[in-house]
């Protein structure tokens, strides 16, 4: 056994059993921190198949931005577990019956019809993220663009779909503020002015 | 050393274990869209196994599309999940039932 195999069944171990308690755990919470996990052995795995840049982005961007979005939005929500946990080991059997049977024939189809020797490994001036800009920026530049427009819309329909105006709230809206003029708010009033010992005399 | 059937049985086995999750967690919508990354996850493990032991890039180039996709929908979904529970006050799947005839 090669110390790449020995790293490959650890990373995996860990992977499995994460995935394991994401999907059993009782609490939120602590799903998405097993998430995490997953994800940050994933990474390992990955860089085991020499997806270096990959391997970093999902580290970056999955761990770093989404699984934050995902805790937050967790942290947020005021859940309750307990009504949530209905119906858990009721499903149970169907489960674990679909996923033992998805597994077992998915493994006996690898193992026995798809076998592919190793490459050889990469020599040291290969640089995996130089070479995958090369292909993204030249062959696969629109699909690149159009990853670029989903994103944005991405963006957009979020804040759309969470944005609200409250009604308690004292808000100025500033186009109404930018059509305020002078002559609205202000009048000039003439008129006399009054001697000084009228009013006295009133007062007293 | 690691084969390629190393990289699809363990994809397998994860993907398998979303398909668990999404039966057992069928009332919790964020753990149901923690499955669908998972799941996702699962996938790009096959697609950068296929990439190294073809030596081939446009598999790795796949991935990262999906991880772009995944994050919107990673986005659109917690957001749709922010205003169900403002406008709902729950996230059990079982009450959102509202387009019901």
């Amino acid at each position: 056994m090669t110390f790449e195999l020995l790293l490959f069944y650890v990373f995996g171990a860990i992977l499995l059993g994460a995935a394991l308690a994401l999907i059993t755990v009782r609490n939120p919470v602590y799903a998405a921190l097993f998430l995490v996990l997953c994800f940050f052995t994933a990474a390992a795995i990955w860089l085991l198949a020499e997806a270096e840049f990959l391997a970093i982005v999902l580290v970056l961007v999955y761990v770093g931005a989404v699984m934050v979005l995902f805790l937050f939005v967790v942290m947020m929500l005021d859940i309750n577990v307990e009504q949530l946990r209905e119906g858990f080991t009721e499903y149970l059997p169907a489960g674990l019956v679909v996923a033992a049977a998805m597994a077992t024939v998915l493994t006996l189809v690898i193992t026995r019809f798809i076998t592919m020797d190793p490459p050889e490994p990469a020599g040291a001036d290969y640089a995996n993220t130089l070479e995958l800009g090369r292909i993204l920026y030249t062959d696969y530049v629109y699909p690149f663009e159009i990853a670029a427009v989903i994103l944005l819309v991405a963006i957009i329909a979020a804040i759309s779909l969470t944005m609200r105006r409250r009604p308690d709230t004292k808000s100025i809206d500033p186009t109404e503020q930018m059509k305020a003029r002078r002559e609205d708010r202000v009048r000039l009033v003439s008129m006399e002015s009054e001697p000084r010992e009228r009013k006295k005399k009133k007062g007293a | 050393m690691i084969t390629l059937s190393h990289f699809l049985v363990l994809a397998a086995l994860l993907f398998s274990i979303s398909v668990a999750g999404i039966f057992l967690n069928r009332k919790n919508v964020i753990v149901l869209l923690m499955c669908i990354e998972l799941m996702l996850l699962s996938v790009n493990i096959n697609f950068i196994a296929f990439a190294f032991f073809l030596q081939d890039l446009a598999g790795q180039v796949f991935v990262f599309f999906i991880l772009t996709v995944a994050a919107a929908e990673a986005a659109i979904g917690l957001a749709i999940l922010v205003l169900l529970f403002r406008n709902r006050g729950t996230i059990n799947v079982q009450d959102l039932d509202a387009m019901k005839g």
